[in-house]
């Protein structure tokens, strides 16, 4: 069982860790346009807004699956094939950008108005606003996004696998389903659960012990 | 040092115009701290943050230091605005940084080294008593040692202007007297020209050397603080002097210094017309001394308070006392 689990767990996590990082660097700036962008904002573009907005909730609208299949072939491109842990990272990214996206909006939303007021009143320019206002003010709040971010993931990576993608889902559809050996389904599902206790409570220690409030 | 010329605010509110402040000129000079009061939503907010622009005027100009401030552009305004500090209400303190960071902040955007920082910040907190507090975030701090904090943010720009909304309104009165005092030490010892939006009159009277009184957006009166108090021009004026001066003029009196009965009549609504104490005085052989007093205008009524010395025999007193209690007034034998 456990030469089974171990390189199934080490795929999820290739894949979680991956998608995570290549979905924080997709959606991060565009979480932070769409705060800046929006009228009363700091740096004001209605029209770049809508854009974004509309985007975003075009992509949040598809069903997982259809964009993971849609996207494969973006897969195809970047690393040469579209089957295995590798080229699910590819879809996976993508699909959780805009979630990403949303959620550091809400994060940095959450921000009191009178420190960016301050920021205009000392002279800080827009990226100065940004970089050591904004942020380092949200901070707490960004962790508690990016620890959903990384459960979200980690939901997305089990359907994958039933796509191909390989890791803890996969194993548990293959043995599971196919094979009916419950058994290795019950523990792959105890692994996940477990694997999700963790990382919110990881979270949730962090978000709290950086917190000045 | 500040020239403000014909300013006006316009607000747009659904399809109706607001204007929040309607042709404004003052003048006021190096070294002077200037208030500006009025009731809630008079204008004030709108009026200081239209001299850093953090609000665009409408209308009209603002200079500073021979600078017009309405016409730069924006680099130009980010720059003067170093030269121009401010302090809120809320004093706007980043909940995610020390005392230290917090100082620190206008001097990293400037770019400053390390070691500037570190000089320029212990001199501030030194400055307005923070230096115990160096480390510790604003959530563990007191409403005073907030402003504290955020008034040596203010200065770490070495700025010649200081803009305060409302610096005080959150504080209890003590806090709000040792605030003051810092603010009145800073225009002494570093010569900074300070602005003040307040609604509380203690606080004009207290720092302010000249005042501007504001309503409806309108300035309706200027002038020194000891003219506003002596000849009152405007109604708002003699409204917020009124509020002071049924508290403080009691604290002046002191009975063991007179040798008469010393009385607190208090007296509500019709009675406010009666000359009830003429005609106690015709009625018994009494001398009356009037210590203080004046008539409020309350919500739906008037409410009067005088302070009188009594002085006669103690029967004819007692009589004076029982005929005004039969008239409905209140008295209270101080
Ligand atoms: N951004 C805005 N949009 C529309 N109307 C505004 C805006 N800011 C202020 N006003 C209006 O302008 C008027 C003056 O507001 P302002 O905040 O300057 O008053 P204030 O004298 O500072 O009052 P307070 O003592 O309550 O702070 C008010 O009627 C207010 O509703
Ligand atoms: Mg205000």
């Amino acid at each position: 069982m456990l030469e089974l689990l171990i390189p199934s767990l080490l795929q999820t996590l290739y894949m979680v860790f991956f998608s995570t990082l290549f979905s924080l660097i997709l959606g991060f700036p565009m979480g932070i346009l769409l705060v800046i962008t929006e009228k009363g904002s700091i740096w004001e573009k209605p029209t770049l807004y809508r854009i974004l907005d509309g985007i975003i909730n075009i992509l949040r609208s598809f069903p997982f699956l259809i964009l993971m299949i849609l996207l494969f072939p973006l897969s195809r491109l970047i690393v040469g094939k579209t089957i295995g842990t590798t080229a699910t990272i590819v879809p996976l990214s993508i699909a959780a950008a805009p979630f990403v996206a949303r959620v550091i909006e809400s994060s940095l939303k959450e921000v009191d108005r009178g420190v960016i007021e301050l920021g205009h009143s000392i002279g800080a320019t827009v990226p100065q606003i940004i970089f050591k206002i904004l942020i380092p003010e949200a901070m707490p709040s960004l962790i508690m996004g990016v620890t959903l971010t990384i459960i979200n993931l980690i939901g997305y990576s089990a359907m994958a696998g039933a796509i191909g993608g390989g890791g803890l889902g996969d194993l548990a559809i293959r043995y599971g389903l196919y094979r009916f050996q419950t058994d290795v389904m019950v523990v792959s599902v105890i692994v996940i659960v477990l694997l999700v206790q963790g990382i919110q409570y990881t979270g949730n220690k962090l978000a709290s012990k950086i917190s000045k409030k | 040092m500040v020239d403000i010329q014909n300013l006006s605010k316009c607000f747009k509110v659904g399809n109706d115009d607001l204007w929040a402040i309607k042709n404004v000129s003052m003048h006021i000079d190096k070294g002077e701290i200037f208030g500006i009061i009025g009731l809630s939503g008079a204008g004030k907010s709108t009026l200081i943050r239209c001299l850093n622009r953090l609000e665009e005027p409408t209308e009209g100009r603002v200079i500073i230091d021979g600078t017009d401030i309405t016409s730069l552009g924006k680099k130009e305004l980010r720059t003067t605005r170093k030269n121009i500090g401010m302090i809120f209400q809320h004093f706007n303190l980043l909940m995610q940084k020390t005392t230290y960071e917090n100082i620190a902040l206008p001097l990293e955007l400037i770019g400053a080294s390390k070691k500037e920082i570190e000089s320029r910040v212990n001199a501030l907190l030194e400055y307005v008593g923070l230096e115990d507090k160096r480390n510790v975030y604003p959530s563990q701090l007191s409403g005073g040692q907030k402003q504290r904090v955020a008034i040596a943010r203010a200065l770490a720009n070495n700025p010649k202007i200081l803009l305060s909304d409302e610096a005080t309104s959150a504080l209890d009165p003590q806090t709000t007297k040792s605030i003051l005092d810092l603010l009145s030490r800073i225009r002494d010892e570093l010569g900074l020209t300070i602005i003040m939006i307040t609604h509380q009159i203690e606080v004009v009277k207290d720092i302010c050397d000249r005042v501007a009184i504001m309503e409806n957006g309108e300035i309706v009166e200027i002038s020194t603080v000891e003219e506003l108090f002596k000849r009152p021009k405007s109604k708002t004026a003699r409204a917020f002097i009124n509020s002071l001066s049924s508290d403080i003029q009691e604290e002046f009196i002191k009975p063991a210094e007179f040798k008469g009965c010393i009385l607190r009549l208090s007296f509500w609504g019709d009675i406010v017309k009666k000359p009830i104490v003429s005609h106690m005085v015709k009625r018994f052989d009494i001398d009356v001394n009037i210590l203080s007093g004046n008539i409020s205008q309350l919500m739906s009524t008037s409410a009067g308070h005088l302070i009188v010395e009594l002085t006669g025999s103690d029967e004819e007193i007692q009589a004076a006392i029982d005929y005004l209690k039969a008239h409905d007034v209140e008295v209270e034998v101080m």
